[in-house]
């Protein structure tokens, strides 16, 4: 019968009504499988260890309530408690010895209770575990890790900036024999993957001796394609009127690209910008070639060594890929309308 | 200060140096070190074998058979990573093109949707394989829901199907927003004024995608299938992440292969991990010259329209 009337709606006409209908049940659907497993992994990062290792999962984070004991410096965790009579009582534990749980209630100090760890399970409350987070610091080198990153990321995309912008520079305010033959040199290396040069890069990067350095991730990756012709096309819009005027001024050629030119390439910049930190921050394999002592790693490298390793410590995983997605997603947020124009119209990643 | 002719050569000198230096020199050493042996990185105390590393890696029984080779591990990889493009680009570019598709339909909140099917394209292949690893494990939410649907968990990385799968769903939802964007900005071109006079003439929407839409579409969507297929033979950071390569050579793509061959193993095969990479380098120069036979052709179909 339903299937009747969805064959019959459209002959009607009516046909907005399915299609829409289909369209918003198609993008509820993306938004489901594009977003759950993302919102599933930040929830997962504010449970406890032992939350985490708890089947079926629950959504939510849950963890065991605790409760101030007075005499006592640390909260206790709190049990619900069969008692011996039949009747059940909220209790928080001393300590354990082997079957037999020691508790007492808060209310009563003076009294323990010794009971079967049987009979006793224990009470649990929407709590976030941010000790995933704050633990971070002294767990793992997570300080390291990060400023590694950001380094990483900061410098080059300075260089990016400079250096492409300069090429850039070059390419659309000069006319030199060789112009064009230096513009498809540049472009070519777009055809040329890292995966294909990486015994010879490790290489170069030896001989420099940059291996294990900062600077052997950077200085390779520094001289985008992307980047150059992003701001070429974006320069070739700046009038040559505004460069000659300059010149009458006798303002040198450094100043002019200084001075005249970067200013306004500004919209250009900021777009390579994005693409630039977007790329350091989530490189991978030239890192993982580049350095292999561990202080020496980026937020990427850390993630992967700590999850081959034969116990993967899940809580403080989870939470250091989430600190590892907020950068871009936070980005993203701002910025989507730049990051999706840049990619409609340059086709670049 | 005047124009000189060496100016622009100063404006050009960073870039050009850095280019110089870790592409086209390096581009240089790879021919060398692919024909010649040894386990020494340093080019001058490695002896010249000819074509021996490109005769190792091709020394087969059969190439449909990889363990009749020499380098069993190699072949299969090819063979992963072949059957991997072929199945990865098909669904990928379709379901980017039905993304796209209702994507540009009058809906409510286009830029918040938009967002959400490019989102994943972010994040880093790192973080894009441990979400789902975190979700695919023994005791993940996949495993809760079948076993919540009276089903039985199932170690969704350790059998070589599912393994290959998983590796082709999660590329899938990591890239396919990027594919989407393009195909969106192709649907865009497209004159409205088109589908309005499909609709004076009561042509169903059915109708007007396949008679309108997807004919004016095919440059763009012939562009994507070679960029992704591009993409596609390069696979490795997030299925290294991800399974390993495994289980087994299950999930062993072609860089991957490379990087084991030349950084992983005990005895670096330097020579065989370069002549590896020449042979990929050939497969991509392949599809990137017929990418640039494709958008020529798209620029000339674009004249005539």
């Amino acid at each position: 019968m339903k299937a009747l009337n969805f064959l019959t709606r459209t002959r009607n006409g009516r046909s907005m009504d399915w299609t829409d209908w289909l369209s918003y049940s198609y993008l509820a659907m993306g938004l489901f499988l594009m977003f759950g497993p993302v919102l599933w992994l930040v929830m997962s990062s504010f449970k406890t260890e032992s939350a985490l290792n708890e089947f079926p999962p629950s959504f939510l984070p849950y963890g065991q309530k605790s409760i101030a004991v007075p005499g006592e410096e640390k909260m206790k965790p709190v049990y619900r408690v069969k008692m011996p009579d039949g009747s059940t009582k909220e209790l928080a534990e001393l300590r354990r010895i082997g079957l037999t749980s020691t508790l007492i209630d808060p209310a009563r100090p003076d009294d323990l209770i010794r009971v079967n760890v049987k009979d006793r399970e224990p009470v649990r409350e929407f709590k976030l575990a941010t000790e995933n987070y704050t633990d971070l610091g002294g767990q793992i080198k997570f300080g390291t890790y990060l400023w590694n990153s950001v380094f990483i990321t900061l410098i080059a995309t300075i260089l990016t900036l400079l250096f492409n912008s300069m090429a850039a520079f070059a390419l659309s305010k000069y006319k030199f024999s060789g112009r064009t033959a230096v513009f498809l040199l540049i472009l070519g290396t777009l055809m040329v993957p890292p995966a294909i040069v990486l015994v010879p890069n490790f290489l170069v990067i030896s001989e420099l001796g940059l291996l294990n350095s900062l600077w052997g991730v950077i200085w390779p990756a520094i001289a985008t394609p992307t980047g150059v012709f992003l701001l070429r096309q974006y320069m070739l819009t700046i009038p040559d009127e505004l460069l000659e005027a300059a010149r009458m001024d006798n303002a040198s050629e450094w100043q002019i690209y200084w001075r005249i030119v970067l200013p306004l390439a500004a919209p250009a910049l900021a777009v390579l910008a994005i693409f630039s930190v977007m790329w350091r921050w989530n490189d991978f394999l030239w890192p993982l070639i580049v350095l292999s002592k561990n202080e020496k790693f980026t937020l990427q490298l850390a993630l992967n060594a700590f999850q081959g390793d034969l116990v993967t410590q899940w809580n403080y995983l989870l939470a250091m890929t989430v600190i590892t997605l907020l950068p871009i997603t936070i980005v993203f947020a701002f910025l989507q309308k730049y990051i999706t124009q840049g990619i409609a119209s340059a086709g670049v990643k | 200060m005047k124009t000189s002719a060496s100016t622009p050569w100063f404006f050009l000198a960073p870039n050009v140096i850095v280019i110089l230096l870790f592409t086209f020199v390096p581009i240089a050493i790879n021919f060398y070190y692919a024909f010649t042996g040894g386990v020494n990185l340093y080019p001058n105390q490695r002896p010249g074998v000819g074509v021996e590393n490109f005769s190792t890696l091709l020394e087969c029984g059969s190439y449909f058979d990889p363990s009749s080779c020499r380098k069993d591990v190699f072949w299969q990889s090819i063979w992963n990573t072949a059957k991997y493009a072929i199945f990865q680009v098909t669904l990928m570019v379709l379901f980017a093109l039905i993304t796209a598709v209702v994507l540009n339909r009058k809906i409510i909140g286009r830029g918040f949707w938009r967002g959400v099917f490019f989102y994943p394209v972010l994040l880093s292949p790192v973080v894009v394989a441990l979400i789902w690893k975190w979700i695919l494990q023994r005791d993940g939410l996949l495993n809760a829901a079948m076993v919540g649907m009276g089903s039985h968990p199932v170690l969704w990385l350790a059998e070589p199907g599912w393994a290959f799968f998983w590796v082709t769903f999660v590329s899938i939802w990591a890239h396919m927003g990027f594919y989407t964007l393009i195909l969106l900005a192709g649907l865009q071109a497209i004159p409205a004024d088109l589908y309005e006079a499909a609709q004076l003439d009561k042509a169903s929407p059915w109708r007007s995608l396949t008679k309108i839409t997807l004919p004016l579409l095919m440059p763009n969507l012939l562009v994507v299938v070679v960029l992704a297929l591009i993409k596609a033979v390069q696979i490795f950071d997030e299925v290294f992440v991800l399974t390993g390569g495994g289980p087994g050579s299950a999930t062993t793509f072609v860089v991957q292969f490379i990087y084991q061959t030349g950084f992983v193993e005990p005895v670096r095969l330097y020579g065989i991990a370069a002549a590896g990479s020449l042979l990929l380098a050939l497969a991509l120069v392949a599809l990137t010259l017929l990418q640039l036979k494709l958008s020529n052709a798209e620029k000339t179909g674009e004249r005539v329209k």
